[in-house]
């Protein structure tokens, strides 16, 4: 075995066991760790692919953004002490059997595709100076449109969200 | 294969998590629960993308840029939906989807 096949093993067995960690547990603040945990294994095999400006999103943008809001929102909205109630049987086996079964789908059919084995090109680095090309450039293989679109997206999402919260006056 | 992962791996991997975010989201009650099952459902997906990306199409970045603005569009879901899950929170005092049959009033 060898390092990168231990270092995988490792990532991805945190992401299994706290994934159904935050999905079972019934202290929601435990939940949202639990999250974090996934989020920063999945950060790890990011960098374990040799994707460092993603793994560095990852680590920014979800591990220290979005699961710091979910936070606050838990604090504001429910008692540390309280426990949620767990599902009823009855709907927690149809729903084991819906992920049961999708996954075992998806792994047979994952399992029987041949992928190529060997591929035509150097992956042993991503560089941050065509990653930037890349966003800005309206050519073949750029993302400047989506990329316009994306801030339009934020800012929309960023007026939408302080509309919603604030106090009304009535 | 990626020096020694095969891309199945990675792929296991991510289906995995997936159905266990769609269990999650079957399941839970709590609005700030099934918004977490989202998160998990959307980071599987970014996982398949990056492996895809580089263990067949080494010289492209195509799957990466698809991880970013998958990552941005989830922060701006995010943000929305914690901005309606505390208005609800003002209105009905708990946030269980059970308590949530209208849409304004």
């Amino acid at each position: 075995m060898t390092i990168n096949q231990l270092m995988f093993a490792i990532f991805s067995a945190i992401i299994i066991v706290f994934s159904i960690m935050t999905v079972t547990s019934r202290r929601i603040l435990r939940s949202a760790t639990y999250l974090l945990f996934v989020l920063v294994a999945t950060a790890g095999l990011y960098f374990l692919l040799r994707f460092n400006f993603l793994a560095a999103i990852q680590l920014t943008l979800y591990a220290g953004g979005i699961v710091v809001l979910i936070i606050f929102s838990i604090l504001l909205t429910s008692h540390i002490a309280e426990k949620l109630e767990s599902p009823g049987l009855m709907k927690r086996i149809p729903a084991k059997l819906v992920a049961a079964g999708g996954a075992l789908i998806a792994i047979v059919t994952i399992l029987q595709h041949e992928f190529p084995m060997e591929v035509a090109g150097d992956a042993s680095r991503t560089d941050i100076r065509e990653i930037a090309r890349s966003l800005i450039s309206t050519e073949k293989f750029g993302y400047a449109l989506p990329f316009e679109v994306i801030s339009v997206l934020l800012l929309a999402a960023m007026v939408g969200a302080i509309i919603l919260a604030k106090k009304r006056k009535d | 294969m990626f020096e020694g992962v095969p891309l199945h791996w990675f792929l296991i991997t991510g289906t995995i998590m997936f159905f266990v975010g769609v269990y999650g989201f079957l399941v839970r009650k709590n609005l700030i629960t099934i918004l977490m099952s989202t998160e998990l459902i959307l980071n599987s997906v970014n996982i398949n993308f990056v492996a895809f990306n580089k263990i067949l199409y080494p010289d492209h970045l195509e799957g990466m840029f698809f991880s970013i603005f998958i990552i941005a569009v989830a922060a701006a879901e995010a943000s929305v939906a914690i901005a309606i899950i505390i208005n609800i929170y003002r209105r009905l005092v708990n946030i269980d989807v059970e308590n949530m049959d209208e849409m304004k009033y």
